[in-house]
This record gives structure tokens, sequence and C-alpha cells, in this order.
């Protein structure tokens, strides 16, 4: 009875309970929501890349080249030639290296250009190497690997003909229609940013571009895909490279000569230390979001309160009756306490529901435009702790309309004056 | 007992009984004084008083939701006012029934949930509680089809006539009615005393009825005038 009691008054107030529930679900969307995208950002970067101890690049900040060549976000400012490249590729403490070119796209998908030293040597998450779900690394100049989501989103098998466009943009004008690439490979899915990117060989990417200058075909110049292939398609450029060495120990020995490198001015930096930066940098916005959001939750629950509180009045005559029929005072300081946990509970599921949603719709322009590979899934033992702690804070709140309804109980008995 | 005479010359143990009670509010220079009042099984009291008079407050002394300052009331012997508050309340909950003047039911609550609400207070079976609050109804003249409907969806007359099916639903030995007519017409009113009147002999129910309505005063073999009760008292020091 006390159940339905509850439950029937709710739904008899159910103007104000709909806007209370409302209120107190966007703060719990919030609150959920930041504390999952928080620990999925961490996650999905941290897997990204493993067991690579330098990346090198063009002389930039450390978390410019950490974005553009791990995470595929922004852009390079320079280029590193091809023969610094060999040159510190033959570094004696050096064991293998992949090279990467990018600058290029096929639908929105970032094209990178590399060689086969990547399919043997990257590894992302724990150590795990790359998977072929479907065919084999690139053998030719005009073979293309997909990553997973490409094939996926895109539905191409192997055997399909795509051609790539130059720039990064979703819509590009410029697209290398005269040499399309054959897939020959579908890699596993890895929840990185590597499930979103066109893999070519570097021959490829410098065969596209033969007839190409400044970002625009050449007037008066055309190499057809045939003709491309008689030519030298030695890379002359790259924009980063990643090194594994024998031994971690040489690590910051060989960051350093590289860093101090004459022949051009060069970046080398640590994947972790280069993340432990961006955490750090990142982390006063997150700790400033949470509290905002604790803000807002606070607020939602106020107003919970505030509303219950302002109901008391008119609900003197609905505990007089219950008084009369033998309620106790603790009896509607219950239902007062019930009311407030079936609507925070109500809350909690629409927040789950509505942030599901949220995250399913938004993963795509997640992974698409910040290189986040978010589980639609928030729930953890965390969510679990900010539940409870939600319904404790509802509960103690709950205390002042659940206290003026056990105090007028006790001072109106039967006298109600409306 | 101070201006009733009883019905009945067979006292058995009554079904309350007041004795020297005396109460007032700290901030009000006013008290109640009852140095005695005896109501056996099945009799009906009439209550008359004018606006301030304390009737309210001897409701109240009755249904156990406030205790005298001094004196004791026994509901069926037991010694109701010195009992704990949860004591009271089950007592209350088990052997008195409420009908108030008006806005008698919980308007979110059906019908049938409103008298069903006496039954769950007092710990009665659920099953049983539903089969008699379906005869009460039927008995005071509401239809079946009306038992499923909201309390708000009643008029004045139906919803005074649940709430006596609500107070008589546990059979209870006191039922206390606060002007339960002020908001009837003459028609209505009559009718709802007939009813009301019948279901509690029907039950042996002791009726204690307050209303400054003096035209009802012929329904009752027992009168008490508030009036000789609550006295004004000087501030002391």
């Amino acid at each position: 009875m006390l159940l339905k009691l509850a439950r029937q008054s709710l739904w008899n107030r159910r103007g104000t309970a709909i806007m209370t529930l409302l209120s107190l679900t966007i703060s719990l969307v919030l609150l959920f929501g930041i504390d999952h995208l928080r620990k999925e950002a961490r996650q999905s970067f941290t897997s990204t890349i493993s067991g690579t101890d330098l990346i090198v690049g063009a002389r930039s900040g450390q978390l410019n080249l950490l974005l553009y060549s791990v995470f595929r976000i922004g852009n390079a400012t320079a280029n590193v030639s091809w023969a610094t490249y060999q040159r510190i590729s033959k570094h004696p403490q050096i064991s293998w290296t992949i090279p990467m070119a990018l600058g290029d796209s096929h639908r929105g998908y970032r094209v990178l250009g590399t060689n086969t030293d990547y399919f043997t040597h990257y590894r992302y998450a724990n150590q795990q190497a790359l998977q072929f779900s479907e065919g084999q690394p690139f053998n030719d100049v005009y073979d293309t690997v997909l990553g997973a989501e490409v094939a996926t989103k895109l539905g191409y098998q192997l055997g399909d003909q795509i051609t790539l466009a130059h720039g990064v943009g979703a819509v590009s004008f410029s697209e290398h229609k005269d040499k399309p690439f054959t897939v020959t490979g579908i890699l596993a899915p890895t929840g990185t940013p590597l499930d979103q990117t066109v893999h070519v060989s570097l021959e490829g990417i410098e065969a596209i571009h033969l007839d190409w200058q400044q970002g625009a075909p050449m007037p008066g110049r055309k190499i057809s895909a045939e003709q491309a292939l008689q030519q030298d398609l030695t890379p002359k450029a790259i924009t980063a490279f990643m090194v594994g060495l024998d031994s971690r120990m040489a690590t910051f020995v060989v960051q350093r000569q590289i860093n101090e490198f004459k022949g051009e001015a060069l970046s080398a930096i640590l994947p972790g230390v280069a993340l432990a930066e961006l955490w750090q940098m990142l982390s006063m916005v997150e700790n400033l979001l949470l509290l905002i959001t604790l803000l807002v939750l606070v607020a939602g629950l106020t107003g919970m309160m505030t509303t219950l509180l302002a109901s008391m009045k008119e609900r003197q005559r609905e505990m007089a009756i219950l008084r009369a029929v033998g309620a106790h005072p603790w009896y509607l300081f219950v239902l007062i306490q019930l009311e407030v946990l079936l609507l925070t509970i109500l809350a909690l599921l629409a927040a789950a529901v509505t942030l599901v949603v949220t995250l399913w719709a938004l993963q795509d322009m997640l992974a698409g435009s910040y290189g986040l590979f978010i589980n639609i899934n928030p729930f953890s033992v965390q969510s679990l702790y900010w539940a409870g702690a939600v319904l404790l804070i509802s509960a103690l709140l709950a205390c002042i309309p659940a206290y003026t309804a056990y105090r007028r109980a006790l001072s109106d008995g039967l006298a109600i004056r409306l | 007992m101070t201006g009733i005479k009883p019905v009945t010359d067979k006292p058995k143990i009554p079904a309350i009984e007041l004795k020297n009670v005396v109460f007032f509010y700290q901030t009000a220079a006013w008290q109640l004084s009852l140095p005695e009042l005896t109501l056996q099984q099945g009799q009906h009291l009439f209550i008359k008083g004018a606006s301030g008079s304390g009737k309210t407050t001897l409701l109240n002394l009755l249904a156990g939701i406030i205790t005298p300052k001094q004196g004791e009331i026994k509901l069926g012997g037991e010694p109701f006012s010195s009992l704990s508050p949860a004591k009271r309340d089950t007592l209350r909950a088990k052997n008195i029934g409420v009908v108030f003047q008006q806005l008698n039911l919980i308007s979110y609550l059906s019908v049938l949930d409103n008298v069903l609400i006496s039954g769950h207070f007092a710990g009665l079976d659920k099953k049983q509680s539903e089969q008699r609050a379906k005869e009460l109804l039927q008995s005071l003249g509401l239809e079946a089809e009306l038992i499923a409907k909201q309390a708000s969806a009643l008029s004045v007359g139906q919803q005074q006539r649940v709430a006596i099916a609500r107070a008589l639903l546990t059979r209870p030995a006191l039922l206390i009615a606060d002007e339960p007519t002020s908001a009837l017409d003459a028609d209505n009113r009559d009718s709802f005393m007939q009813v009301l009147l019948e279901q509690a002999n029907a039950c042996q129910t002791t009726v204690i009825f307050v209303s400054h309505d003096a035209g009802l005063r012929r329904y009752f073999s027992l009168q008490l005038d508030m009036q000789n009760l609550a006295q004004g008292v000087q501030p002391c020091c």
C-alpha cells in the first residue's frame, strides 16, 4: 500500500513530477556522460598505441605530433625527408621503424601511406598485433588495406576499387580518380583510430601525386596509373615515423640524438610521456566539468526537494486522512522518502537509457571528429557508486519535506484549515 | 458524566471513557476540561458547539492524535492516552473510524483503495477487506462501476458515503464524525444521516458526531454542549 500510495501520489502530481524527473535526468545524463567520456577517452587514447618507443616528426610540440601521427587529429606542420628517415632507421639501436605519410583521405576517412612493417610491428592496446579479418597486406602500388570501420560503413569487400582524395575533408573536389586502389585486405576491429584508416603503400601515395603540385593537378601533365609504375616511386618525404628500439634503456639516448639531429629539425617524443602531458592538460578541464556536473546535479536534487516541500501544504488533507486511518507520522516520513526514491530511481533509469541512446548516436561523430572510440555501455562499478551517492544525497535532501510532513502530522492532527 | 444520559442500563466495558481530562495549548489562554464522559458500545453522541469552542481539540483527544495534559482516556478498556504514539496509532487504526466534513478521500486513489486503506493500517486480511469494502459500498448505495473510479470523480454526497465505508471497514468501536454534513444539501444530509447510523448500528459502533447544525440533534440519544467544557484561564504569573 505504501508503494501504491507513493506511486499514485506522484502520478497525481505528474506535471511537476515529470518536470522534476526531466531536470534530474538531464543532471544525471551529464554526470554519467562526462564521467564515462572521461574514462573512455583515456582508455581509447591509451590503447591506441603500444610498444612504440618513439615517434619522430618535423620539429613541433609533442602533443601535436602525437595527435596527428597516432590519433589522426590535426595536421603536421612540416615533413621529414626520406633521406633523414633512411639515415635514422639505420641507427644501430633502432630495431624497427614505421614510416607514415598522411594528408589524403577517402570519403572522410584518413589515408595512411606506410610500408608492410606497419602490419608487422604496430601494436595497440596490450601489445596486440594487427589482425586481418580478410585478405592480406598490400603487395602492389595500387593495393589498399582498409580499417574495419571503413569497410563496414562503406560496404567494401576484397577486390573493390576505391579512389583517394587530396586533403582530409569529408568532401573533396580534388580526387585522384585516375589511379584507383584495389582492396586487398581488411583489418580486424581494434577499437582505435586504425579502424577508420585507409592504408596504402608509400609508393602508392607517391604515384598519385606524380602529376600533382601544391594540392592540385599540374596543368598539361597527365601520368596514367600504368605510366606511374614505370617511374621512381621512392618517397621524397614522409609525415612522421614510429620507432621501436632494441632496448628501452636506450630510449632517452636515441631521443636526444634525434632531437639534436643536424641535418633536419626533428622532434622525437615518447608516446607515454606525451599522453601523460595530454592528461595533465585535460585534468583541469575534466575536474572543472565534473564540478559543474555535480553542481547541476545538486541543483536538480534541490529542485526536487523544493517541489516536494511546496506540495506539502496542498497535501495537508491527504496527510490528515492518513493519520486519521492510523498512519504513524513516521509512515508519512517514509512515504515522502519513497516518493523521492521513486523519482530518483526513475531518473537514474531514464538517464541510463538516454545516455546509451546518445552515445550510440554520437559514436560515429566522436570517432570521426575526435578519434574517440566510445563504448556505448556506460555502466561500471564506478557508475554504481555514483548511483548510490545520488540516492543517498536525494534521501538526505528529502528529509526536509519528509520531516515537514512528519511534524505537521503531529501538530495538525485532524484539523486541517484549507 | 457531563450532560449525558445513557440509553441503556446495562453497562459493560465502555466503548470510550474519559476521566478528569484537561487539555490546553501552551500558547492559548484557554483550556478544555472534561470531568467524565462514558459511552457504551452502540451509543450515539451529538456534540454541538460554536467555532473555537474546542470541538476539534476534543476530537483529536478522542482519536488519540493528541494526549490530555491531565486525566485519562480509555478505549474499549485500554488506557488509550497513556500508550506510546505508535501503539495509539495502531489502536486508532483498529478501533476508530473518522469522517471529516469534506474532502474526506485521497483524491488520487480509487474509491475501493480509499476504503481499503483503513484496513491496511488495521492489519486486516486484504481479501476479506476487499470483500467487506464492496459489500459496504453496495449497502451505502454506491454502484459497482463506481468503485474503480478515482475518488475525485465522485459527487460530494457519494464521497461522504465512501468516507463512511472507510470509517466502518474495520468494524470500529468508535466512529468520529466531524461535521460530515456541512457540505451537503438538506436531502443529501438526511440520507447521509440515515445510512451513517444504519451502518453504525449494524456494526454496534459508538458514534460521536460533531456539528453546529442543531437540526441533526434529533438523530441522537445523547448530547454534549462544548460550551460547558471550554474555559478561559488566566495566565499565571
